[in-house]
């Protein structure tokens, strides 16, 4: 039986868990106890779910954060996200065809009454926001209650299998995402005025000014807290090409959550589109998962993400196709390969510039929008509400964290404790960590070719600081008043001890040692390095790369170790000659080929650019009523069904915006849709108090 | 959306809903030149969205049986008439019974509504069943039930209307609310918005909840205020349920409260809340789901898994007497009223529409004055509606 599970993992422990079993279509399958459906099935290579009731079209999995409703299934009896819901020992999974059947019940169930609490702060989202105001709450000792939908907390830093940018002293940069939600997590458990409620969904804030909170996977809780601080994160925002709904094509995020989290291996060529860091690392994260990236189209001129994700990415060898759209993903069932185009200055295709690659799933990475709803809910009750992280303002997670510290110790002196004040420089340093990219500066090569040097290929003004923090002589700087400022190596060539923990510790991994000492004309070159040790090892011939991504020669590895604070981060050395030595900024990981696109491109005729998901209603539909004069996304709603489908028109809305504008109408002209509670599908009898059965 | 320089009209409707749509429609048909305005920003966009798309004829009086059996006609023909599927579905309505109380209110109105000729019967307990399979058969009693009722989606009917008004030439203003009337000898002679002053012939008042503050602007006082009922839709799930059912048994907190699988597979429910919740408030309440869930899960624990999907609130106008209002406005010779359906504006909303055009264009038939001595404006509102 094929099996896609992630069997090693450079920077991942792979934990050793039950084995358990379920059936799909009546085929008996193994799962791992404790994970999703969702994952079991692509463990198993099954990757579609269902078809739309409307036109059949197959299903697949989209954001794997249980907010667009398009994994369904029906798992013994029951229509569930796949997604969200634990397989279960024997359980009996159907793929949702259609409507799906309600289980027959002969009982009435016993009701409960509705749970009610008061509290002084609830929390929405236990991600990095929501888990640093916690602890300046739980410092403050202060009754907290943070609730979050997941087993574990963290929200997206669970995902991230990278060192953190940002500021070394504010926001634990240089340690992997991973590292630093158990790290708050730990931080978090010493304070026990804070109760956490894990698997716990928040469904809607309420006028009478409740929070209705869907505790543990089943019992329905009203919450009325003094003050709400709403960290629920971002979703991911969907796209609209042709064949946009085949299975195959989800967001950056769904990967990583099945990469990072679940260890499964959903694709084995995949497709990115968006340059933004979270594609970036997305692109990266496959490639340490041993998943071949074939390409990366961003329709801007430059990607819009930090250059040294880029560069990272580039001299791996994943092509990056800048001032270029996707055209359609392309396939009957699942995704077989994509059709990408060059764009002019207005961002139209161009003609003769199509090329279709292989492949078998395409990433969505075009940006995030906030989970707002609970504020906008709040605001309009009168409710005293906060918002911090992604939920506020769309940023790095290092702000996330930084701006859930500021929002913690806020709400604090608000209701009264005798907390310290806020120093002036926390706002600042949250400014800082939210600012996008700034200036690139010319790569500044020293041209001295004797004794030691790191080469610092980060060029570009970036919220970023741990290399400053890295070399013991304190040899390398950046800025400590605006930590955006480019790193700068103030020794001359005989000060540094080449130790390597700057080229083993920068997030970027862009910085490289070069060490004249022994061999002016054949300096030994040190690579930061993130596979797994067993792919690379003295001997062996890499292909070398400057920071474009440029080939410059294939040379020997001479060494491949680690240093004690490495944090599994490999330096693999190379001797290579002067002239190039201080170039070389990583070795290629992936073959050429898989980046080689088709002979000829595929056309795709189909008009089925999907605009909602959940009713299955196209770009075309849609764009029919704007020129017809339609202003009010909640006529679109009544004629067309866009948005009332089961995710609540979260995936559809920002879409129609941008047909919106596409169409010339200033938005400013037109009626946004309604948004009504419950934000996320529950079943009828968890409102009446029942326990739900265990499936 | 064509909007003329032309300030004046034959006819202008206040309010683009569940009444206003249709009787825009009707008078255009009837050859006049008709604006319409409206607050909000497109048709439909005030209660009419908010109807649950219940319509019946089986009610307890002779006007309204009229006017939704006039109105079932249309809604069951509409395909045919004007090519547009509004999702209807001659699924039923069934009244239950799990106390003798009720089964004696239920027995007693259906003699009367047997008079009017209506297609209700009541069904004991096992053949209640079979029309409702998975009904809680613990203490049932049976119920009534009328094949012909049905339902509809007010959302879709009402675009529909709209769609073919325009198609007769019929403005509609949106954004655009009347802030006043110019009355001169019992007459509106002419009507202000924000944008401008119209003339028109007759002015119909088919504000809905908004209809007293439009009455006033005439000098009218008309004994209408909203009622604000709170509602939810579900995920669709393959169609198990055929008719409405309603429930007349009062509870804490609703004194009914009905459901019914609408043709798209989604549950649709709503109760009538108890005390009545008087104004303009929509913003959704946290007592509402708990309250109707278990309710409807007692009935039908089926229910219990289907997800609920959104909940809102929408507003009932209603009258003293529970029947609604059609007819010229005392003392204002050319203002014309269709307000005051207490919630039942979708459902009686095609024959209200022909009701007016025809008052409009003055060519009522015998079965208008019977309908019209109910709904009177100048009726003493102090009778009570048996089956609100």
């Amino acid at each position: 039986m094929p099996d896609f599970r992630i069997k090693k993992h450079p920077i991942l422990a792979i934990p050793q868990r039950k084995s358990i079993e379920f059936t799909w279509q009546g085929n008996t399958y193994t799962a791992n106890e404790g994970e999703t459906i969702a994952s079991a099935l692509f463990a198993n290579g099954i990757h579609v779910f269902g078809h739309h009731p409307k036109d059949h079209s197959p299903l697949g999995i989209f954001c794997a954060n249980g907010q667009c409703s398009q994994c369904m299934v029906i798992a013994n009896g029951s229509p569930v996200k796949s997604c969200m819901e634990l397989v279960q020992d024997g359980m009996t999974v159907l793929p949702n065809d259609g409507l799906p059947v309600l289980p027959e019940v002969e009982e009435v169930p016993e009701f409960k009454p509705i749970h009610e609490m008061d509290i002084p702060v609830l929390i929405i989202g236990g991600g990095p926001a929501g888990l640093s105001a916690a602890i300046e709450l739980g410092k403050a000792g202060i009754r907290t209650l943070l609730v979050d939908d997941k087993h574990r907390l963290g929200g997206k830093l669970v995902l991230q299998t990278h060192r953190f940018f940002g500021s070394t002293d504010a926001v634990y940069a240089g340690t992997r995402g991973i590292d630093i939600a158990t790290r708050l997590e730990k931080d978090l458990s010493q304070f026990p005025s804070v109760e956490v409620w894990l698997q716990s969904t928040c469904l809607g804030v309420f006028s009478d000014k409740k929070v209705g909170i869907l505790r543990e996977g089943g019992q329905y809780t009203l919450v009325r807290p003094e003050v709400l601080l709403v960290a629920s994160g971002a979703r991911e925002k969907f796209l609209a090409f042709k064949g946009n709904t085949l299975p195959g094509v989800y967001g950056a995020g769904a990967f990583q959550t099945l990469v990072n989290r679940d260890l499964v291996r959903p694709a084995e060529k995949l497709f990115i589109i968006g340059g933004g860091n979270v594609g970036l690392i997305a692109g990266y994260h496959a490639l340490q998962a041993g998943i071949g990236v074939v390409g990366l189209v961003e329709a801007m001129s430059e990607c819009g993400g930090y250059k040294v994700h880029k560069d990272k990415l580039a001299r791996m060898g994943v092509p990056i196709y800048t001032s270029h759209t996707i055209l359609s993903a392309n396939g009957n069932e699942k995704v077989e390969s994509v059709t990408i185009a060059e764009v002019d200055s207005q961002f139209t295709p161009i003609p003769g510039t199509e090329k279709s690659f292989e492949c078998d799933s395409v990433l969505i990475a075009v940006g995030l929008d906030p989970v707002n709803e609970f504020y906008l809910k709040a605001v309009d009750f009168g409710l005293r509400v906060y918002s911090a992280g992604d939920a506020e303002e769309i940023a790095e997670a290092s702000a996330a964290i930084f701006s859930g510290k500021i929002k913690g110790r806020e709400i604090a002196r608000v209701l009264g404790s005798p907390v310290e004040d806020i120093p002036a420089s926390w706002y600042k340093t949250g400014e800082i960590l939210k600012s996008k990219p700034g200036r690139t500066y010319y790569e500044q090569l020293p041209d001295l070719a004797e004794g030691v040097l790191p080469i610092i290929h980060c060029s570009q003004e970036i919220p970023c600081n741990p290399c400053a923090g890295l070399c013991p002589n304190g040899l390398i700087i950046v800025d400590r008043k605006d930590i955006r400022s480019v790193p700068a190596f103030i020794g001359n060539n005989f000060c540094c001890a080449a130790c390597e923990r700057c080229v083993a510790g920068c997030p970027g991994l862009a910085i490289t040692l070069v060490d004249y000492s022994s061999n002016p004309e054949r300096p030994t070159v040190s690579i930061p390095y993130e596979f797994t040790r067993d792919v690379i090892s003295a001997n062996d011939i890499v292909t070398v790369l400057d920071t474009q991504g440029t080939k410059l020669g294939e040379l020997e590895v001479v060494d491949v170790h680690t240093i004690p604070s490495s944090d599994r981060t490999l330096v693999v050395q190379v001797v290579a000659d002067a002239s190039i030595a201080t170039h070389i900024a990583g070795i290629q990981i992936q073959e050429a080929n898989i980046t080689h696109p088709m002979l000829q491109y595929v056309k795709h005729v189909t008009d089925d650019t999907i605009i909602c998901r959940c009713e299955h209603v196209t770009a075309g539909e849609i764009r029919q009523l704007i020129r017809k004069g339609y202003r009010d996304i909640n006529e679109i709603k009544t004629v067309t069904r866009a948005g009332m489908g089961a995710c609540g028109a979260k995936t559809c809305s920002p879409l129609i915006q941008r047909l919106f504008k596409e169409e010339g109408v200033p938005y400013n002209e037109v009626t946004g849709p309604s948004r009504r509670p419950p934000f996320v599908e529950v079943p009828l009898g968890a409102f009446a108090g029942e326990k739900p059965e265990e499936h | 959306m064509n909007q003329t320089s032309s300030t004046n009209f034959d006819a202008i409707v206040l309010g683009a809903g569940s009444i206003g749509t249709p009787t825009a429609y009707y008078l255009a048909k009837c050859g006049l030149k008709v604006l319409v305005l409206e607050s909000v920003p497109s048709v439909g966009q005030g209660s009419n969205k908010r109807a649950i798309g219940g319509i019946r004829a089986t009610h307890s009086d002779p006007a309204k049986i009229a006017l939704c059996l006039r109105s079932i006609e249309i809604f069951s023909t509409f395909k045919e008439e004007f090519g547009d599927d509004i999702e209807w579905d001659r699924c039923g309505y069934a009244f239950v019974a799990y106390r003798e109380k009720e089964e004696q209110t239920l027995k007693n109105l259906l003699k009367t509504q047997k008079t009017f000729g209506l297609n209700i019967n009541w069904l004991d307990a096992a053949t209640f069943r079979e029309v409702i399979p998975d009904i809680n058969p613990d203490g049932l009693l049976g119920g009534t039930f009328s094949p012909d009722d049905g339902s509809a989606s007010p959302l879709l009917t009402n675009h529909a209307y709209y769609t073919h008004a325009e198609e007769l030439g019929v403005e509609f203003h949106f954004f655009e609310p009347a802030r006043s009337m110019q009355v001169e000898n019992g007459k509106i002679v002419s009507l202000t918005t924000d944008r401008n002053t119209y003339t028109a012939g007759i002015v119909v008042n088919c504000a809905g909840a908004w209809a007293s503050e439009v009455g006033k602007l005439a000098g009218v006082d008309l004994p209408v205020r909203p009622d604000s009922h709170e509602a939810a839709i579900t995920e669709p799930v393959a169609r198990f349920l055929g008719p409405m059912v309603v429930d007349i048994r009062p509870a804490p907190g609703s004194t009914n409260y009905y459901f019914y699988q609408h043709i798209t597979g989604q549950i649709i429910f709503c109760i009538t809340p108890a005390p009545n919740a008087w104004g303009f408030d929509t913003r959704e309440t946290s007592s509402f789901l708990p309250m109707v869930s278990q309710r409807m899960i007692e009935v039908m624990p089926r229910l219990k898994n289907i997800r609920v999907r959104r909940t809102w609130r929408g507003l009932y106008p209603m009258t003293p007497d529970g029947f609604p209002i059609f007819g010229w406005a005392p003392g204002i010779s050319n203002f014309l009223l269709g307000v005051g359906l207490c919630g039942q504006g979708f459902m009686l909303g095609p024959a209200g529409g022909e009701l007016l055009a025809r008052l409009a264009m003055n060519n009522l038939t015998e079965q208008d004055m019977t309908t019209l001595k109910y709904v009177s404006p100048e009726r003493s509102f102090e009778g009570q509606e048996l089956l609100k």
